[in-house]
């Protein structure tokens, strides 16, 4: 008990300061948010393996590590810095540097009446009112540590507001930039995506390292699916293999509102994935479709919650991974379908590709259904590369890393397929082509041959 | 120079002796026919020379136009004309037909210092080949041999070799499970390959296939060793009297085993 005492005096000093200092402290419901989630944070602490939702995944390091926020930016990073991450035809890309929404790397170009696009603070000091309504209104502060710590510091990141009937054709990216830390480092960014009613857009959370160092990234998002609205979100991971990232998608869809949450993990040393909607209006789809891809020792836990708490809405959850060296891949698929929530369809897929005898995935359903009528399904299948297949193209004169990388292509190539054709949909491509070119060329170097045979083990 | 030689070959799949011994030597235009009865070693023979990694080669020697084959890897041996048309063609799922098979025909140029064929080329010639094997182009889009049915699967494995044009065409029991029609157009995309440059290895347990493509000689392989041959009048001779007489006279004339 003595450690977790001193664990949580860093986080009260790094609160006390924050709450003198920081945006909208004045607020008084903005106060009392930040204050209600600190305390609820130092009620609980951070979870451990014993609880069921952190099972497969210790964050005993993270809790281990002395973090700071970071002071005021004292790394320059230019625009040539960003160039090679920045994305193809996005209407607009915010970039946020150690948490911080930057204004002059950013670039908003003109935008159609009743878009909203800027940092989270700006909009603070702005005093808008839409932030009382919706801040924390959604992201559940009591289940979840990460949360609740993301809510204490809660007071930059992206704000997106889009009006009524209005569609947004390219996606708005957001660049979240960790620099070189010498000390262990924490942010928290904080982003509100609020889309009215018949609204239409995509946004892409891109999450990268600029230098290394031990960096805590605890992301929380509130998308808030107006009716009728089509909204799609991805989430990147391709940070440094000495960050950790936390993330949380929390999803509100009103009614018949189509929301497709497409996962990236290829980067981060430790990394758990929260995605989370609530369908609460009839009628409502979603689509939660995810590939992670790991390498080394890296971690990569995805945590589905999926609420039906309205009858006909319809979920899809298929998640890839693909892991070698001594990677761990968790999915945890959680379907809670209420009471009332009759004609529900619901649907989990997950399947796993083991490159080496090392690496782990522990896969695990879990449904919660309180209404009759109901159609819930889901399976899991781990599996290696098939020695026939493999063959099969080399026969045909493609030599093995090629070989194998089309196989792990046509393998995560069903996550891509997912996406709707577009900018996003090209720019997750890239990325997951570059990768797997990686891992490739490394397994062929570190694993020349393979048993044959796929190994099953249905969940 | 043959075009492939092969002397004394012994080959073991694990720890199992499979091959014993192997003489053959095919030369361009000619087309040999391996037959034999179950568990004879057929198909190791045809895995061997493929390349296939699960077979080891514990002596003997493998000459293809000159160089040593089982030097090579998989996709060298099929660089250097080495074709194997599967007798299990594998289904590979997320990956299709038309891109697997130019990807293919695209490391062997490459294999060659030729130049990459871009999509635009390849396709009028892969619509061609399809017409061939009469197979529905919408199969091109499809995923390698997904779905296919049995002589759906033997067609595609024909179309390949039509488009990759080997110089030794393996065909491994091509024939098993097809009815007669779809062995006659099995038949006719093989025909249509044939060619003074080319030689073909044709591994089948029935005589029936040979009915339709006129091979020049026939090897009867029983217990890792090649037995007998003969000209397509051996084929016709072990239609009609089975496997039992030959196996029988081998096990007479074999060397002791040690």
């Amino acid at each position: 008990m003595i450690t977790a005492i001193e664990e949580l005096q860093s986080y009260l000093e790094n609160f006390t300061a924050f709450a003198k200092q920081s945006a909208g402290g004045k607020l008084p419901w903005l106060r009392k948010l930040r204050e209600d989630a600190f305390a609820r944070f130092c009620e609980t602490g951070f979870p451990t393996t014993h609880d069921e939702d952190w099972r497969f995944t210790s964050v005993a390091a993270i809790a281990r590590t002395p973090f700071a926020l970071p002071g005021q930016r004292a790394t320059d990073i230019s625009a040539l810095d960003l160039k090679p991450w920045r994305m193809e035809g996005a209407a607009a890309q915010l970039v946020f540097v150690d948490g911080q929404f930057v204004r002059e790397l950013s670039a908003v170009g003109a935008l159609p009446a009743g878009v909203t696009i800027s940092g989270l603070k700006e909009e603070i000091e702005k005093g808008t009112p839409a932030l009382e309504s919706h801040l924390g209104r959604f992201l559940n502060i009591q289940r979840d540590a990460f949360c609740a710590l993301n809510t204490a510091f809660a007071e930059d990141g992206a704000f997106v507001h889009v009006g009524r009937g209005v569609s947004l054709d390219a996606p708005i990216h957001l660049l979240f930039v960790s620099t070189a830390a010498d000390a262990p480092r924490m942010i928290h960014p904080r982003n509100l995506l609020i889309f009215e009613q018949e609204s239409q857009a995509t946004v892409i959370e891109d999450y990268i390292s600029l230098g290394g160092g031990t960096v805590l990234c605890n992301s929380a998002t509130e998308l808030i699916a107006g009716e009728n609205s089509t909204i799609t979100h991805y989430m990147v991971e391709r940070e440094s293999l000495d960050a950790f990232n936390i993330s949380t998608l929390r999803i509100q869809q009103e009614r018949s509102a189509n929301v497709a949450s497409h996962s990236l993990l290829l980067g981060g040393g430790l990394v758990r994935n929260n995605v989370h909607p609530v369908l609460a209006g009839e009628g409502g789809e979603c689509l939660i479709n995810g590939l992670f891809v790991g390498d080394g020792r890296q971690h990569l836990d995805n945590f589905m919650h999926v609420e039906h708490a309205s009858p006909h809405c319809s979920s899809r959850q298929f998640y890839n991974g693909i892991l070698d060296g001594h990677a761990h891949g968790v999915f945890h698929g959680r379907i809670v379908v209420h009471k009332d929530a009759q004609k529900t369809d619901a649907k989990q897929t997950n399947r796993n590709l083991l490159l080496s005898d090392d690496a782990q995935i522990d896969t695990k359903p879990q449904l919660e259904i309180y209404a009759d009528d109901v159609k819930c399904t889901h399976g899991a299948t781990i599996g290696q590369i098939e020695e026939n297949a493999l063959f099969y193209l080399r026969s045909r004169g493609i030599d093995e890393v090629s070989a194998r990388k089309l196989l792990l292509q046509a393998f995560a190539g069903q996550c891509l397929e997912r996406m709707k054709p577009g900018p996003a949909r090209t720019h997750a491509e890239r990325l997951v082509n570059q990768h797997l070119l990686s891992i490739a060329n490394h397994f062929s170097v570190v694993q020349p041959a393979l048993a044959a045979g796929p190994k099953q083990r249905g969940a | 120079m043959s075009l492939l030689e092969i002397k004394n070959l012994h080959a073991t799949v694990a720890g199992h002796e499979i091959l014993k011994g192997v003489d053959l030597t095919i030369n361009a235009a000619e087309v040999h026919s391996i037959m034999g009865p179950n568990g004879s070693g057929k198909s190791t023979l045809a895995q061997v020379l493929s390349r296939r990694e699960t077979y080891q080669v514990t002596a003997g020697e493998v000459l293809f136009k000159g160089k040593d084959l089982l030097a090579m890897k998989p996709e060298e041996a099929a660089c250097e004309g080495v074709f194997l048309a599967f007798q299990y063609p594998v289904e590979i799922p997320g990956i299709g037909n038309a891109y697997f098979l130019r990807s293919a025909l695209n490391a062997m140029r490459k294999y060659r210092n030729e130049d990459e064929i871009d999509a635009i080329d390849f396709l009028p010639m892969y619509r061609e080949k399809l017409k061939l094997l009469e197979m529905d182009e919408r199969l091109m889009s499809r995923s390698v041999n997904e779905g296919f049915s049995g002589g759906e699967k033997k067609r595609n494995e024909i179309l390949q070799m039509a488009v990759l044009e080997p110089k030794l065409a393996i065909l491994d029991e091509t024939d098993s499970g097809l009815d007669i029609d779809a062995l006659r157009i099995v038949a006719k995309g093989v025909n249509a390959m044939r060619s003074p440059e080319r030689a073909m290895l044709v591994v089948t347990h029935y005589q029936r296939l040979l009915n339709y493509i006129a091979t020049d000689y026939v090897h009867v392989l029983v217990d890792g060793r090649i037995v007998r041959s003969g000209g397509p009048e051996l084929a016709l001779e072990l239609e009609e009297k089975g496997y039992g007489w030959i196996e029988a006279e081998a096990r007479q004339t074999a060397p002791a085993s040690v």
